[in-house]
């Protein structure tokens, strides 16, 4: 698709964050619903959506907190499910550093698993996009997924119930992730990234604080950077 | 049950604090100077780096079924890569993922 407009760039990042819905809601749902049950008030649970926005670091803390966890060990370890986004960070650096700093704050505070797949997706497919087209792609991914997972949070603690189980919508989340990742398994070294990836998570799933994906991740980029500079 | 208040908010405010810096680190702190060869070349790998590795477990052990191997939702991610390789088109790849999902679920009951 040809975007020469910073206006159609949003179009098309409202287009790409729009499917993402049916893994982001049944999932804010499934927290405003835990986290009332474990004894947060409307507004701590709105706040908790709000002021962290990374929903697999929310069920953490949540968790640890319900468990009496000391709180230095609920924030390292639910930091920790986090430490991924640093490399998101890095992976945008080379296509949205120059944007003022402002804009790389609000990038910053949006920067999710979502939203940066779809980015990193449509910025490597159209090289010749100025930063500005990119802000504003970003800033369409995000639309509806943000604002959707604040709101879906306070719906769960209202209505106190999560969606019905035969939908199975818990697989929505690794559905959504898996339709992105397919498209972009275009050379080897991309394919033996993914690999390397997938096996050490699961070999590597026993270690604490998240370790496990930490070292599958950098693990893979190595593979995939040294295929590329082998070829 | 949580009723520590101050607590509570202690963990809010720190895990935003603390989450917001990470994703701030490299765009805020490196912006627009250029980074190395090589670093840019591991970049490159970031996304096909990190997510399959953060789906696998869910896929493998979905919390859903106690983390049991489900053969239902295990052909439900193999249609959703092939659905997305065959058409390049996101929310296609997400609805065969999910019809297979159905399918697979309703017939594996059936036998």
């Amino acid at each position: 698709m040809t975007v020469t407009t910073t206006k159609s760039a949003y179009a098309l990042g409202l287009q790409d964050g729009f499917p993402f819905l049916i893994a982001v809601i049944p999932f804010a749902v499934l927290f405003g619903v835990v986290a009332t049950e474990a004894g947060l008030d409307l507004l701590q649970v709105l706040s908790f959506s709000v002021v962290v926005i990374a929903g697999a670091a929310q069920f953490t803390a949540l968790q640890l907190m319900i468990e009496e966890a000391p709180t230095l060990v609920i924030l390292v370890t639910a930091l920790a499910v986090n430490l991924r986004m640093a490399m998101y960070s890095a992976s945008l650096t080379p296509y949205l550093g120059d944007a003022p700093l402002l804009t790389r704050v609000f990038v910053s505070y949006f920067l999710v698993d979502q939203s940066y797949a779809c980015s990193i997706a449509r910025f490597e497919e159209n090289p010749h996009w100025s930063t500005a087209t990119r802000v504003s792609y970003f800033f369409g991914a995000i639309t509806f997924v943000c604002p959707m997972w604040y709101a879906m949070t306070v719906v769960g603690a209202l209505i106190g119930t999560t969606l019905p189980e035969w939908l199975a919508l818990d697989f929505a989340v690794p559905i959504t992730f898996l339709a992105l990742i397919a498209p972009m398994l275009r050379t080897i070294p991309h394919l033996a990234a993914a690999v390397t990836s997938i096996v050490l998570a699961l070999v590597f799933a026993f270690l604490p604080y998240n370790l496990g994906l930490l070292i599958a991740a950098l693990t893979a980029m190595a593979v995939g950077a040294e295929l590329e500079r082998r070829a | 049950m949580i009723t520590d208040d101050g607590l509570v908010w202690t963990i809010i405010f720190a895990l935003g604090a603390g989450t917001f810096l990470i994703r701030f680190s490299f765009l805020g702190i490196v912006g627009k100077r250029p980074l190395p060869d090589w670093l840019l070349r591991h970049l490159r790998y970031t996304a096909v780096a990190v997510l399959p590795g953060l789906v696998a477990p869910l896929i493998f052990w979905p919390a859903a079924t106690g983390g049991e191997l489900d053969p239902a939702r295990l052909l439900a991610a193999l249609f959703t890569v092939i659905f997305g390789l065959l058409t390049r088109n996101i929310l296609a790849a997400i609805m065969g993922g999910l019809s297979t999902l159905y399918v697979a679920q309703i017939a594996l009951r059936l036998i």
